[in-house]
């Protein structure tokens, strides 16, 4: 069977097949200019590598924690109050839990390498886990019984308070007394200098991610309008059904 | 290069979660679209 390349398979398109091929490329460049081609640290030696996943991973759950408050703002807050941004909120959310649990394992295999254990009660550390569970949270939220529209209200409220905990994350290294770093790179009040190759690989690290997070969240609301068009067929069936056995 | 268990171990680790997951939204994507008419799809 010949596969008809202009029309849609699932829910890909021309255009995320287009955005899919950059993304695979701008991670197969992102592996050789993070694994080959950057220098090592003087301080941290070989181990730096790690943070050119880390980053751009905890860089995405920040961004989609984000993008699902604003979505489910929107969504709350507009007329029409399209299920559109609250799919687009759904999506989001599980692909940040997705990029927060990464950035959990991924920080711990640099801190047993670099503090010595991979697991400290930090601020830092703390409230990222709890970031995660809240996160989990929401998504459980998000699969309660109910319409579309109970759902999309619901987590949208909930979304909308998850996301006051991105600040307390992130500043939390200036809070509190933590053994993680504050922000190194981004802060210019620090005598941090980086080797040009090394910026290049961190910050081509954040770009390639991001693409990746759009293609997946494109993907991911498209699935989601699927399934809420499943469940929506079964239940006109189910009420066709009924009334058919009632004689309505 | 030093460490590289654990180097590689999180690139791998970063990877094949990413890959799992995308290959289980596309594969769940082709399941349903089956049960809608591609008319339907708003993405159309």
């Amino acid at each position: 069977m010949q596969l008809d390349k202009t029309s849609p398979s699932g829910t890909g398109t021309p255009a995320t097949r287009t955005l899919g091929v950059l993304v695979i490329a701008s991670l197969i460049a992102l592996s050789l200019f993070g694994l080959v081609f950057s220098a090592e640290d003087v301080v941290q030696g070989s181990t730096v590598r790690i943070m050119y996943v880390h980053v751009p991973s905890i860089w995405v759950a920040y961004m989609a924690f984000a993008f699902t408050a604003i979505s489910s703002a929107v969504y709350l807050t507009a007329k029409n109050r399209s299920l559109g941004w609250d799919r687009f909120a759904g999506a989001s959310a599980e692909i940040g839990v997705l990029f927060v649990a990464i950035s959990l394992v991924t920080g711990s295999l640099w801190g047993r390498l670099t503090w010595g254990t991979y697991w400290v009660w930090d601020a830092r550390l703390t409230s990222t886990a709890f970031l995660f569970i809240t996160y989990i949270g929401y998504l459980a939220v998000r699969r309660l019984g109910g319409t579309h529209r109970q759902r999309a209200r619901r987590s949208g409220v909930l979304a909308l308070l998850a996301v006051l905990e991105i600040p307390l994350v992130h500043f939390s290294v200036r809070v509190w007394r933590s053994l993680h770093q504050e922000a190194s790179v981004a802060d210019k009040g620090t005598d941090v200098e980086l080797d040009g190759l090394m910026l290049f690989s961190l910050f081509f690290g954040l770009v390639a991610f991001t693409l990746l997070f759009v293609w997946l969240v494109i993907h991911r609301q498209r699935t989601l309008w699927l399934e809420d068009a499943y469940a929506d067929k079964g239940l006109d069936a189910a009420i066709v059904a009924r009334r058919e056995e009632a004689g309505v | 290069m030093e460490h590289a268990s654990f180097i590689i171990g999180s690139w791998v680790l970063t990877a094949v979660s990413v890959v799992v997951y995308a290959v289980f939204i596309v594969k769940r994507g082709r399941s349903l679209s089956q049960n809608a008419s591609r008319e339907e799809f708003p993405w159309t």
